[in-house]
């Protein structure tokens, strides 16, 4: 095993042997919570030293051993997959952290089962990012699924398990319909699973055919909630807010997307997805998604629910980046995954905080809390910009090349839907904040101070204006994607 | 060396001796070594015989030295010198099985018989996928048979509706014998030779007759019966559900199997050679028919409250999906039937291991009801039950996923979508009826607190010895994978 191989099997292992940490744990509570923190600064590590591998043309796999003819087991790490990784591992640091504030704050239950299955989902996550090849993807794709089934229903209410019957129901049954079909259709006629830049579909497959092939993988991968298939986004949001933060925010619906995008990239080729057109109803589709659910978004009063809906619009764009499929589109959509995971993990983090400080989950009483809690607010505001994409924040590099990508392609139509789309996050992202600010308080306020609740939003919204000048290292890797 | 030549001969003689011997020891535990003993020799012997067919690819065996077509002739090439092994592990691991949870669920003093009569079952097992002579099957037919439906109504200790399910075994797989025989007597008739081999030149010289296509047809609808293939399956939920489960885990896994191999046999090695009847069967019979089971067999277990019941109805949209496979008349489609018949056996026995120690240990039935929370007070079992419950699925890195991943191959290759889909929505329905059952055994309240007996240990390591395979072969399918291929290969060729 060269050192890289090392360095790969490392950050795979580190988030796993962090669960069983936590297990082992179980009776030292300081010591079972540090774990998490631990291990992700670990993967963080090593995700930063596979990622400036392939920045340098180095190779970074594994191969364990050959399942069936075609299809091996094992992990090779893409340009996207370095990205996603490093997002993935990078956030878990700050998300373990304020997972403990949280959970000790609000007195949950079983929080050693919560930390096991979080650590395990990571697993997942890291996995899915470093696959080599589809049917890793799946495995793990499912792995994730599973693993965070427990977490979704962790309070054990009625409204938990049937919000996790409804998530099990739709990500299971979508993959297992559409998504395992189209791998085995691939598998099938390309005899490789591998990804590869310009993809692996053979030149004789029927161009008509193309179309559905995409619609199988863009509805089977229910975790890139594309209408109709987002119902379970916003039923997740029962979980508590940790599980929110990083799962529903950034590593499950990101690994959705981030499939997704691998698919466009690695299987069927961008060149031959734009060629051929067989895109063309997806980009609709998504700016449908994208406006549709951004007016859902609006009439929720509930904080959390508000930002399912932002999420399942933003989701859409890059889908829709991928749909495109121009080079700076791509590109777009690759920053999307990076610049919204922060943003929106920073929302969640003060949309949790403020419930764990303040007992408030409506955005109708926040009336008057934001002198209360300065920081949460402010933080929240930093990362609604960065939503909407003002500069000077990282998000506006995302949407303009978006923007960029649109009218390559000559759609300049969606220029108009993302247009339309920033109007509404300002109208539903900043209301939070300004009735927090603006509005005079109409009830007291019983205001806790846990400060590992309070801090990791700081960090994240300071991380979501440095991206906005740090911009060029994180098109270092996008570019390796689309540049041959 | 003597041994090694008669190997087939022996695998069934020395299971039907022993079988003679223990009936007329009284005690259980002798009763108990003799037959696992019995079972391992066999076992080595298998591997034995794949060693030799590797090597010489077909291995037939003449009774007495009178060469076929006269005397009886055995058959062994790559087509059932898996199936042979197949049912050899299973005998041993239900055997194994069969020492804590025969003794919980059958009376002692019947114990020592009713190895007897397992050893019977396993010896006809061997004889049914071995034998080169039609109508020597059907004597082994007979005898499997007699010994399964004597197995089944053991049940009644626990259940007196095991009963009824013996009784209607025996009839209805009465009336698939006879169908059978008497599609051996058209087809004798017609050809004058009893040995499968011999038949099919005959068939050649012949060119197309009426009386062998009857023969034919009789023959496979008997065959049918025997295998739980719809809508000829109405013995199988019952019997299975109320079987002991020892003998439940055991029957399901192999039992129906070796009918469905020799269905196989015979569609593909005679029927085949009646191209125009071959195409109307398989098309406008077999097919349409798999596609019910599937469907039938998954939505009727969605409904199922018992446990038990539950997975023999699922049982047919499994066999469903093997003998859809074969519909699809192609090398792929036939490897792949192949590869089910293989996954399924240890997955179905599995499952039933697993359901059987449930069922033991709350002193219940396994129902929707009853098992409520077991899964929390049971984690061992439980854990192997999730497993195999999940390779019934066909989630990735289980046995299940290798089936379904060479059965999807098949039909990429028809290039028809309708099929694509009634897979794809069966499995995802099939995930219905078992997240049900995990979601009652894992997340629900009991109604009383349960109190759980202890829990049968020696049970654990079958259950578990069936569970680490099916992930094994899961995660490394080439030796399934390879034997499907080499089955296909050998019944119609690499084409």
């Amino acid at each position: 095993m060269s050192n890289l191989q090392l360095i790969l099997a490392f950050s795979l292992a580190t988030p796993l042997i962090s669960a069983l940490a936590v297990i082992f744990c179980h009776n030292y509570k300081s010591l079972r919570d540090i774990c998490g923190p631990i291990g992700g600064v670990i993967t963080f590590i090593t995700a930063l030293v596979i990622a400036s591998a392939i920045i340098n043309g180095q190779v970074v796999s594994l191969t364990l051993w050959q399942i069936a003819p075609g299809i091996e087991f094992s992990f090779r790490v893409t340009a996207l997959g370095a990205l996603f990784g490093l997002v993935a591992s990078g956030l878990w640091i700050l998300a373990s952290i304020y997972s403990v504030g949280y959970m000790r704050g609000s007195n949950e239950k079983n929080q050693t089962r919560f930390n096991f299955y979080y650590a395990v989902a990571i697993h997942a996550a890291m996995a899915i990012s470093y696959s080599g090849n589809l049917m890793m993807l799946f495995i793990f794709y499912e792995v994730l699924t599973f693993s965070t089934y427990p977490l979704v229903t962790h309070n054990q209410t009625k409204t938990a398990k049937d919000a996790g019957r409804l998530y099990m129901g739709i990500l299971v049954s979508t993959s297992l319909l559409l998504f395992l079909p189209a791998i085995l259709w691939v598998w099938v006629v390309s005899g490789t699973l591998e990804f590869t830049r310009g993809g692996i579909i053979p030149i004789d497959f029927p161009p008509s055919l193309l179309p559905f092939l995409l619609a199988m993988f863009a509805f089977g991968i229910g975790k890139a909630a594309l209408m109709p298939f987002h119902r379970w986004l916003p039923a997740a949001m029962v979980a508590p807010t940790p599980v929110s933060a990083l799962l529903h925010a950034v590593a499950v619906v990101k690994a959705g997307v981030f499939s997704l995008l691998t698919i466009v990239v690695y299987v069927f080729g961008i060149d031959l997805l734009f060629s051929s057109g067989s895109a063309f109803w997806l980009v609709w589709l998504a700016a449908f998604t994208i406006l549709a659910s951004s007016i859902v978004a609006i009439m929720k009063d509930d904080l959390k629910a508000r930002l399912a809906y932002s999420t399942i619009s933003q989701l859409s764009y890059i889908v829709l980046g991928g749909a495109l499929a121009t080079y700076a589109a791509i590109e777009g959509a690759a920053l999307h995954i990076v610049m919204h995971a922060i943003a929106k993990i920073t929302l969640f983090f003060c949309a949790g905080a403020i419930y764990v400080n303040a007992h408030v989950k409506k955005i109708s009483e926040l009336d008057g809390l934001g002198t209360r809690l300065p920081h949460v607010f402010i933080a929240f505001f930093i990362a609604s910009l960065s939503i909407i994409g003002i500069p000077p924040l990282g998000g506006s590099w995302s949407k303009f090349m978006l923007m960029v990508g649109s009218v390559d392609s000559g759609m300049t139509l969606i220029l108009a839907v993302l247009a339309i789309s920033s109007l509404l996050n300002v109208f539903y992202l900043l209301e939070p904040c300004a009735r927090a600010f603006f509005k005079p308080a109409q009830q007291e306020f019983h205001v806790e101070n846990h400060i590992l609740t309070i801090l990791p939003p700081i960090i994240t919204a300071t991380l979501c204006l440095l991206l906005f000048f740090a911009v060029d290292w994180i098109r270092l890797l996008t570019n390796l994607m689309v540049i041959p | 060396m003597l041994i090694f030549n008669n190997i087939p001969a022996l695998l069934v003689a020395i299971p039907l001796l022993v079988s003679a011997v223990v009936s007329i020891i009284s005690s259980a535990r002798i009763a108990w070594i003799l037959t696992f003993s019995t079972t391992l020799v066999c076992l080595f012997m298998a591997f034995e015989l794949i060693d030799i067919v590797s090597s010489k690819q077909t291995l037939t065996y003449a009774f007495g030295g009178w060469e076929p077509p006269w005397g009886i002739a055995f058959i062994v090439d790559s087509v059932n010198v898996y199936l042979i092994l197949l049912v050899a592990f299973i005998s041993v691991i239900a055997t194994i099985y069969a020492y804590t949870m025969l003794a919980r669920e059958i009376a002692a003093e019947d114990l020592s018989k009713a190895y007897a009569v397992w050893l019977l079952t396993i010896a006809s097992l061997f004889g049914l996928s071995m034998t080169g002579d039609a109508f020597n099957l059907f004597v082994f037919l007979e005898i499997s048979a007699l010994s399964s439906v004597t197995l089944i109504a053991l049940g009644a200790g626990q259940d007196r509706r095991a009963l009824i399910a013996a009784y209607n075994y025996l009839i209805i797989g009465a009336i698939g014998a006879t169908f059978y025989v008497i599609g051996v007597g058209y087809l004798y008739a017609a050809t004058g030779t009893l040995n499968l081999v011999n038949i099919i030149e005959r068939l050649n010289e012949l060119g197309t007759n009426q009386a062998a296509i009857t023969g034919l047809a009789f023959m496979l609808a008997g065959i049918m019966v025997k295998a739980g293939i719809f809508p000829v399956h109405i013995w199988l939920p019952a019997a299975y559900s109320y079987a002991p489960s020892a003998v439940s885990s055991f029957l399901s896994a192999v039992a129906t199997k070796v009918a469905i191999y020799y269905f196989a046999r015979l569609l593909f090695g005679i029927f085949i050679n009646i191209t125009q009847l071959i195409d109307f069967f398989l098309l406008y019979v077999l097919m349409p028919v798999s596609v019910i089971a599937i469907f039938y067999g998954t939505i009727a277990a969605i409904y199922q409250t018992d446990i038990k019941r539950l997975f023999a109805l699922s049982s047919i949209a499994q066999i469903g999906y093997i003998t859809f496979a074969f519909s699809l008349n192609s090398h792929s489609g036939i490897s792949a039937g192949f590869i089910h018949i293989v996954n399924h056996a240890l997955i179905k026995g599995a499952l039933f291991m697993a359901v059987g120690i449930f069922a033991v240990g709350i002193g219940k039935r396994a129902t929707m009801v009853s098992l409520r929370g077991v899964g929390r007070q049971m984690p061992i079992t439980f854990a192997g039950f999730v497993i195999a419950g999940l390779a019934l699925i066909g989630v990735p890195l289980t046995a299940g996923f290798i089936s379904k991943l060479y059965l999807f191959k098949a039909i990429f290759e028809t290039g028809n979508v309708f099929f694509v889909a009634v897979i794809a929505i069966s499995s995802a329905l099939s995930v219905l009826y078992l997240w049900k059952i995990f979601e009652v055994m894992w997340l629900q309240e009991p109604a009383q607190p349960l109190k759980i007996e202890k829990e049968p240990t020696v049970a654990y390591i079958s259950l578990w010895l069936m569970v680490i395979t099916i992930a094994i072969f899961g995660i490394y399918s080439h030796g399934v994978s390879s034997s499907g291929m080499l089955a296909a290969n050998a019944l119609v060729g690499s084409r």
